[in-house]
């Protein structure tokens, strides 16, 4: 937790509202979207109960297992979703692009968009994570066929699932995450999880605070929990009695009026949350996106493209678990990915960078003196180094020597040259710039920044930093996890 | 009834004792500071009937269906007197499965000193007395030179010193001695996935595990046994993947055991805590609510986050700490420099001047956060 996070909660208690934690948007939004609310049975293995799902507001489609604990009924669950999910899926294999790759020796392609899934809560992530790795390795064929759709959707779910983990990846999206990346509430972390309390704090209903509004959001009476665990009370006083009433059904028509009642019961839990994650994804709109969130979701059209050349080749499922080169691979790529992320958004965000500022790893200045035409001429040959000298009342913690960036510069490397304490409290630093001004010993117009303007310089380097090498998995020695065994679960792995 | 019973039955009212469980033990660990909670459940005082009558009920509902597969599940995995359970266990300690086992269930009857009396008498009647173990056996399956017939006992009564106070834990737990050791063997229907349980459930399952070896080896000492007799690796009983085939995995509780038993160490004895508690306290449900509200806020609580899921007075507790960052959650009050009041933190952070020289760091940090987090929002 950063002390500038924990302050901006501590505001938010004061002022009875949440309050913003971040000036830009961090995540990619895709125009449509699709939203998934799933709800599980309580009690059993990630057993599907309900879901409503679709990528407009008003085109919320409602799916039910009437009978939770029935094999059968949760695959058909699953074709119905599959049905839905993956033509969306689909719907974004269209039109792709070419990007160099190698120097420009070669080329790939990427599609144009990819999908993107919202979710209310991680635990919504956790629910899809374990429905793909329920459904990806079912077959069509032999003892417990299953629709052809289940085991696709199974991988892709997997895929969602994975890339969720993924920093800086919006393909699966956590509403509540995202929401908490923007704004800090006057509650806690775990109440932050609760998607209508997290909304009562930063949109209040009028007439009421965001204390009050986060209050009211927790009767789960008034407001049903947004899953996919359902609240006990519902469970115990309607749903039990109305799955046994269409467990109990004898004739057609009376089945018929049972499976409405229980459609009726679950959509008036899934509507809330429904509607709260559309006005969740409406206040994220609202943001104007970060300068890097594009390049990011690059990667994320990237994996997209990936997977689906995967499927389309031999398809097969992700393994049940990663081999150890596998798994040192992801770990090294998550880092990475983490490290990126965390320097994106500090170079996206003013709001962000204040923290590193907090910490002394960057600091704001007002340029006092610049010097755009001087010359090294030290070495064997003489090269432009520019020196400018800024007055800040931001703590400077980093070395002489140091380089440093600008956010405004990315392209400018500024070497720290001297750090002088001033009598006021304020300090006095000189830096010597290379790069990003042009070929020769002028410096281009606007390269070297001016007296009088104000800048940021940080140690966070958003260059790019080649990953480690990993051996091949045919290139493991078994005692390292390869050449992979089939992973694979047994087809006839129960589900019930 | 000694001075102290007595003072509890009456800060508790007219009922009985609330019985504990290994949850409400295990649950001490979470909050130990809380002088509250100590008394409340020292006292076995009605939690969810008290925070009902305040205005501020507590939410562990449990769903019936939550319920149903949970004793489904035990009452499979229990079939056919343990056959399967006895399997499963010996194949996971890597003991031959016996032939067959003894069976006996502890459950059943009114009077919990008598159980109690009657589960101690069963379990240890075959044991060696004390010496024959001089240290831990190497390993949880090594066998033992103790020739008795492996056993299952179901539902044992156990009992525990918490706080001055002898509790009776409700028995949720199925003692197996093979191998001339006692294992703790707890039977959950929470799955495990891909060799993976949600870590919350797992968490809470060794903690309460801790509590039943914990008392397991205390009744061993009491009647003259070594109390390493009882194993410090539990056995963890659940359904496999998306199916419901039982799984048993090993699970080392050594640090739970340590964080129990300094916990029960720690908790000073209830005499001690309540000489702070005004000579009126009152936590019986059936007094007035506005009478009990003021008296609980006279005993001190230390509210954090983690009570909504292990307290049942957590609303009334929150809704006390507001304008407390420790409500916030830990993390939040360090990063504010340890500042334990709102106010005081927007105060320190608007530049007001510290009288106190332990704040002046505080107040530094509190100060340029505000001053970077202004300019921020106004540059952006
Ligand atoms: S909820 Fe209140 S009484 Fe219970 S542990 Fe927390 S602070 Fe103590």
């Amino acid at each position: 937790m950063s002390t500038l996070r924990a302050l901006a909660a501590a505001q938010a208690v004061a002022a009875g509202l949440a309050q913003p934690v971040a000036t830009v948007r961090h995540l990619h939004l895709s125009r449509r979207p699709l939203v998934l609310v799933p709800l599980a049975m309580a009690g059993e293995a990630n057993a599907p109960l309900a879901a409503m799902v679709g990528s407009a507001p008003g085109e919320g489609r409602l799916l039910i297992v009437p009978q939770p604990r029935n094999r059968d009924q949760r695959f058909a669950f699953a074709a119905e979703l599959a049905a839905i999910v993956l033509p969306y899926i689909d719907g974004h294999r269209t039109a792709n692009e070419a990007v160099a790759v190698d120097r420009g020796r070669d080329v790939r392609y990427r599609y144009l968009d990819a999908p993107q899934l919202l979710v209310p809560n991680p635990a919504g992530v956790t629910f899809l994570r374990l429905l793909g790795r329920s459904t990806r390795f079912r077959r069509a064929d032999g003892e417990y066929p299953v629709p052809p759709q289940v085991p696709l959707l199974g991988r892709w779910l997997t895929f969602f699932a994975e890339r969720a983990e993924h920093p800086g990846s919006s393909t699966l999206v956590a509403m509540t995450q995202a929401l908490t990346l923007h704004w800090a509430t006057g509650q806690s972390a775990v109440e932050d999880l609760h998607l209508p309390a997290l909304l009562g704090w930063i949109a209040p209903p009028a007439g009421l605070s965001g204390a009050e509004a986060a209050a009211r959001a927790e009767d789960p009476s008034s407001c049903p929990p947004a899953g996919p665990a359902t609240d006990p009370e519902f469970d115990n006083r309607l749903l039990a009695p109305a799955i046994e009433a269409y467990a109990a059904a004898d004739d057609e028509a009376t089945r018929v009026e049972a499976y409405a009642e229980l459609e009726r019961l679950l959509r008036d839990q899934l509507t809330p949350t429904w509607e709260l994650m559309w006005r969740g994804l409406g206040l994220l709109r609202a943001l104007p996106p970060g300068a890097r969130v594009a390049g990011r979701w690059d990667g994320d059209r990237d994996a997209f493209t990936a997977h689906a050349d995967h499927l389309d080749s031999d398809g097969a499922p992700q393994p049940r678990r990663d081999g150890a080169v596998a798994a040192a691979a992801r770990l090294h790529r998550l880092e990475r990915a983490a490290a990126t992320y965390a320097v994106q958004r500090a170079y996206d965000d003013p709001l962000v960078m204040a923290e590193y500022r907090l910490t002394g790893e960057a600091f704001v200045g007002e340029v006092l003196l610049a010097d755009p035409t001087r010359v090294d001429d030290s070495g064997r040959r003489p090269v432009l180094r520019p020196r400018i000298q800024l007055l800040t009342t931001d703590p400077v913690l980093a070395p002489v020597g140091v380089t440093l960036t600008s956010p405004s510069r990315p392209g400018q490397k500024a070497r720290l040259v001297f750090v002088t304490p001033t009598a006021d409290g304020k300090t006095e630093v000189v830096l010597e710039l290379s790069g990003g001004m042009g070929r020769g010993l002028t410096a281009s117009p606007g390269s070297v920044p001016e007296v009088g303007e104000r800048l940021c310089y940080t140690t966070l380097s958003d260059a790019y930093v080649p990953g480690a090498a990993f051996p091949t998995a045919d290139e493991t020695p078994w005692t390292h996890g390869g050449p992979p065994a089939s992973a694979a679960a047994a087809p006839d792995e129960q589900w019930a | 009834m000694t001075g102290t019973e007595q003072r509890l039955a009456a800060i508790r009212g007219d009922a009985p004792p609330k019985r504990h469980n290994a949850r409400t033990i295990a649950a001490l660990t979470g909050n130990p500071g809380c002088t509250r909670r100590a008394v409340l459940d020292g006292a076995g005082v009605d939690k969810p009937a008290l925070a009902e009558r305040i205005g501020f009920p507590a939410r562990f509902g449990q769903s019936r269906f939550a319920i149903t597969r949970g004793n489904t599940f035990e009452a499979q995995v229990k079939a056919d007197g343990g056959a399967e359970l006895l399997r499963l266990v010996a194949e996971r300690l890597g003991v031959p499965v016996p032939a067959a086992a003894h069976w006996t269930d502890l459950g059943g009857g009114d009077d919990l000193a008598d159980r109690a009396r009657r589960s101690a008498t069963l379990l240890t009647e075959a044991l060696p007395p004390t010496g024959s173990h001089s240290d831990e056996p190497a390993g949880a399956g090594e066998p033992s030179p103790v020739g008795e017939p492996a056993a299952l006992f179901d539902h044992p009564m156990l009992g525990l010193a918490v706080a001055g106070q002898r509790v009776h834990l409700e028995p949720d737990l199925v003692a197996a001695r093979l191998g001339g050791r006692f294992h703790v063997v707890e039977i959950k229907s929470f799955p495990v996935i891909d060799g993976q349980a949600d870590p919350a459930k797992l968490a809470a399952a060794a903690v309460q595990s801790a509590v039943y070896v914990l008392a397991l080896r205390e009744l061993l000492t009491a009647r003259g046994h070594d109390p390493h007799l009882v194993s410090h690796e539990v056995v963890l009983v659940c359904p496999r993947d998306f199916s419901n085939a039982p799984v048993a995995h090993l699970l080392d509780v050594r640090r739970q055991l340590l964080v129990v038993r300094r916990q029960l160490d720690r908790m000073d004895r209830l005499d001690t805590l309540l000489v702070d508690v005004p000579a009126d306290f009152t936590a019986d449900p059936a007094a007035d609510p506005a009478i009990l509200a003021a008296s609980l806020t006279r005993v001190p609580a230390r509210y954090a986050p983690d009570c909504l899921a292990s307290c049942e007075l957590a609303y009334f507790c929150r809704h006390e700490a507001r304008g407390q960052t420790g409500a916030l959650g830990r993390p939040v009050r360090e990063a504010l420099g340890g500042i334990a009041d709102v106010d005081e933190v927007l105060a320190l952070a608007g530049g007001e001047t510290v009288t106190d020289p332990e704040r002046a760091e505080a107040a530094a940090l509190l100060r340029t956060a505000a001053r970077l987090r202004a300019d921020a929002l106004a540059t952006a």
